[in-house]
C-alpha cells in the first residue's frame, strides 16, 4: 500500500504530531509525504529525514501558506491518484482538510484513530472514548486521521526521502485567510509535554489561575492546560481545553486541580500514565481515574506545593 | 437568505454510555436522548443571524428514526422557522448524511449551512467538511465567532494554537465550537408553539442517497479502566510522590 501523509507544519519547521502519523502509516506501507505551504522548501527537507520515509510532496504555492482546505483538497485529491491511503493527524488543521478530501475521493474517513488491526480495520474511541470500536473500511481508498497520543512518534532524523516539486490548481477562489491569533508561550506544548497541569472552574478567574497555575507548571517545566469550564470563563484562550472536543494529552504525569472529572474531560486525558488530582470534594469523580489524589482547598495547597518544589 | 441547520439527536452529554454486553454497541435502550450540544449552539447562532436581519428563515433537518421528530421540534421550539426529518431507522455514516444535506441544500439553496463541529456518538468530525466538498462550497470550521456582511461571511475559527479568521463567499458552510454562544432555552409558550410549525417528513430514497455503510463495525468494546490509586495526606507526602516519579 502506498500511504500519503500530510505534514503538519508553520511553513518553517516540522510538528510533531506529523511524526506519530507517520508511524501509523509505515504500518501500512510505504509512507509518501506532502509538505503544502509557502516558502516551505526547507520543511520538505526537514521532512524528507523523518526516518522510514520515501518521497516528499512539495506544493510551494501561496495559496497553500495557510492550509486553508478549500485549496488543498484538490491537491491532495490529485496525489491521491497514486496513493491508497490519506492520513492526517487528528489536530485541527488534520479535521479541517482530511474530511473534504474524504467526500471529494467518495469515502467514508475513519476519524481519530488510535490502532490499526489491519490494511482496512482500524480501532477508534467513540462515545468521549466510552467506547472503543474496531472498525473495518470497504471503501477503495482510505482516508484516515491519526490520534497523536496513540503512535510513538518516528525518528526525525535517520531517513532518506527523496524532495519532489508539484504544483496544484492552487486558490480555489472560495475562502481567503484574514489572520490569527496565536498564542506564544515559553512553556511546552500542550500534546507533547511530558508533564501537564491543568486548571478548572475552581481557579476563579484568569488572574488566580496566572497566579496559582503557571508557577506551579514552571517550577515543574509543565504545560498548562484547563477544563471547558476554566475556558468558557475566560480564565485561559481555548486552546488550553484539554477533552472531547479539546486536546488530547497523554503525559508522564497529568495534575488536575480543581477539575471535577466530567466524561468529557477525561476523554482528554485518561491515558495519561501518572494521574494527579487536588480536589476539595472527595467524591469528586476525577478521584476514580487518579493515581494519586490529595483532598483539600487548592488555594491553600497549590502555593505550598509550589513552594516545596 | 436561508439558514440550514442540521441537527442530530445523540445520547444526552450527563449519561455516561454502557458498552453492550455483546460487543455490537453501545446500549440506547431506555436512555435519555438530546440534541447534539454543538446542534444546539447551530440553532442558536443562526436564530441570532435572523434577528439581526442577515437570515430570513431557519430550517432544521434531521436524519435519524421518527424520534428524532423531538430533536426537531426542539430546535422549532428555539426558533426555527420549519423541518425536515429524513427519516430512516439505519445508522447513517457522516458521508450519506452530507450527501443527504447536499439534496436538501440544492433544494432549498440556503446562503449558509451551520453544523455541529461533531457529534459527541461517533465523534466523526466530518460531515460539515464532507457538505462543503460535496457542494464545492467554502467551509469555516470550529467556528467562535460568525459575522455575514453582504456576500462573504467571516468566520474565527478555534485552532490548535489558538484562533485564525478566514472570509469565505456565500454560500458557505460554518460548523460550530463550544464558545461560539450559549444557546437559549425553549421557553413554554414557543413548546407550544412549535407544536403547529411545518415539519415535513422524507427518505433517503427521496433525495436518491444510498446509506449503506462504507464502515462495518466489527466489534465495540468497553475502554480500559484505570483503578482509582491512593490519597495522600498533605502536600508534603504529594512532594515525595512527585520525587518519586522524578519530575521534581
Ligand atoms: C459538547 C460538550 C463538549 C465538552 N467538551 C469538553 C472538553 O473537551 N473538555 C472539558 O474539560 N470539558 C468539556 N465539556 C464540559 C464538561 O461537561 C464539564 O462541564 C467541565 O469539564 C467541567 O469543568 P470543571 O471540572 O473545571 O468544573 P466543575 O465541574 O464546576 O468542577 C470544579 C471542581 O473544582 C472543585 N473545587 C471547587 N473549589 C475548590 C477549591 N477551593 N479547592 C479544590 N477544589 C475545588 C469542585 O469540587 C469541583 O470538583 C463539554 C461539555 C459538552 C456538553
Ligand atoms: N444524522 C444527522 N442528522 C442531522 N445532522 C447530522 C447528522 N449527523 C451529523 N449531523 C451534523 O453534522 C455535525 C457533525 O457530525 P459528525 O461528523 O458525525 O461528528 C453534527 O453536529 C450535525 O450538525
Amino acid at each position: 500500500m502506498k500511504t500519503l501523509v500530510l505534514v503538519e507544519h508553520d511553513n518553517s519547521s516540522v510538528k510533531d504530531a506529523t511524526l506519530s502519523t507517520v508511524t501509523a502509516a509505515s504500518k501500512l506501507g510505504e509512507v509518501h509525504l506532502l509538505v503544502a505551504g509557502k516558502g516551505c522548501a526547507g520543511v520538505a527537507d526537514a521532512a524528507a529525514k523523518i526516518a522510514g520515509v520515501g518521497k516528499v510532496h512539495l506544493a510551494d504555492d501561496a495559496a497553500y501558506e495557510h492550509q486553508l482546505a478549500e485549496n488543498l483538497a484538490p491537491l491532495i485529491v490529485d496525489l491521491m491518484g497514486h496513493h491508497d491511503a490519506f492520513l492526517a493527524p487528528a489536530t485541527t488543521t488534520g479535521k479541517n482538510v482530511a474530511p473534504r478530501v474524504a467526500a471529494l475521493l467518495d469515502v467514508m474517513q475513519v476519524s481519530e484513530i488510535i490502532g490499526i488491526e489491519g490494511d482496512k480495520t482500524f480501532v477508534r474511541p467513540i462515545y468521549a472514548g466510552n467506547a472503543i470500536a474496531t472498525v473495518e473500511s470497504s471503501d477503495p481508498k482510505l482516508v484516515i486521521t491519526v490520534r497523536g497520543t496513540a503512535f510513538d512518534k518516528a525518528a526525525s532524523e535517520g531517513g532518506a526521502g527523496t524532495v519532489e516539486a508539484v504544483s496544484g490548481a492552487g486558490d480555489a477562489g472560495l475562502s481567503t485567510f484574514q489572520g490569527s491569533e496565536l498564542a506564544k508561550s515559553e512553556r511546552p506544548e500542550l500534546t507533547s509535554a511530558k508533564v501537564i497541569v491543568s486548571g478548572g472552574r475552581a481557579l476563579k478567574d484568569s488572574e488566580t489561575f496566572k497566579e496559582l497555575i503557571f508557577p506551579l507548571a514552571d517550577k515543574l517545566n509543565a504545560g498548562v492546560g484547563a477544563s471547558r469550564a476554566a475556558v468558557d470563563a475566560g480564565y485561559v484562550p481555548n486552546d488550553f481545553q484539554v477533552g472531547q472536543t479539546g486536546k488530547i494529552v497523554a503525559p508522564e504525569v497529568y495534575i488536575a486541580v480543581g477539575i471535577s472529572g466530567a466524561i468529557q474531560h477525561l476523554a482528554g486525558m485518561k491515558d495519561s500514565k501518572t494521574i494527579i488530582a487536588i480536589n476539595k470534594d472527595e467524591d469528586a469523580p476525577i478521584f476514580q481515574v487518579a493515581d494519586i489524589g490529595l483532598v483539600g482547598d487548592l488555594f491553600k495547597i497549590v502555593p505550598e506545593l509550589t513552594g516545596k518544589l | 437568505m436561508k439558514i440550514l441547520v442540521p441537527v442530530k439527536r445523540v445520547i444526552d452529554y450527563n449519561v455516561k454510555p454502557r458498552v453492550k454486553a455483546d460487543g455490537t454497541g453501545v446500549d440506547l435502550a431506555n436512555v435519555k436522548m438530546s440534541m447534539n450540544p454543538f446542534d444546539e449552539i447551530a440553532v442558536e447562532e443562526a436564530l441570532r443571524l435572523r434577528e439581526k436581519g442577515a437570515a430570513t428563515e431557519v430550517i432544521a433537518v434531521s436524519v435519524g428514526p421518527a424520534k428524532a421528530t423531538e430533536t426537531l421540534r426542539t430546535a422549532l421550539a428555539m426558533g426555527a422557522d420549519r423541518a425536515i426529518l429524513v427519516q430512516t431507522d439505519d445508522e447513517v455514516e457522516p458521508l450519506a448524511v452530507a450527501k443527504i444535506l447536499k439534496a436538501i441544500a440544492d433544494a432549498e439553496a440556503p446562503g449558509l449551512v451551520i453544523l455541529g463541529k461533531q457529534a459527541i456518538d461517533d465523534d466523526s468530525n466530518q460531515t460539515g467538511q464532507m457538505l462543503a466538498a460535496l457542494m464545492g462550497r467554502p467551509q469555516g470550521t470550529f467556528a467562535n465567532e460568525v459575522t455575514v456582511e453582504g456576500d462573504s461571511v467571516t468566520v474565527k475559527r478555534e485552532i490548535d494554537g489558538g484562533l485564525e479568521t478566514v472570509k469565505l463567499s456565500l454560500p458557505a458552510i460554518v460548523t460550530t465550537d463550544l464558545r461560539l454562544n450559549e444557546p437559549r432555552y425553549a421557553s413554554l409558550p414557543n413548546i407550544m408553539k412549535a407544536k403547529s410549525k411545518p415539519l415535513d417528513t422524507k427518505s433517503p430514497a427521496d433525495y436518491g442517497v444510498d446509506t449503506a455503510p462504507r464502515l462495518k463495525t466489527v466489534k465495540v468494546n468497553e475502554p480500559p479502566v484505570r483503578q482509582a490509586g491512593i490519597k495522600v495526606a498533605d502536600v508534603d507526602e504529594l512532594v515525595g510522590k512527585l520525587k518519586a516519579l522524578g519530575i521534581a
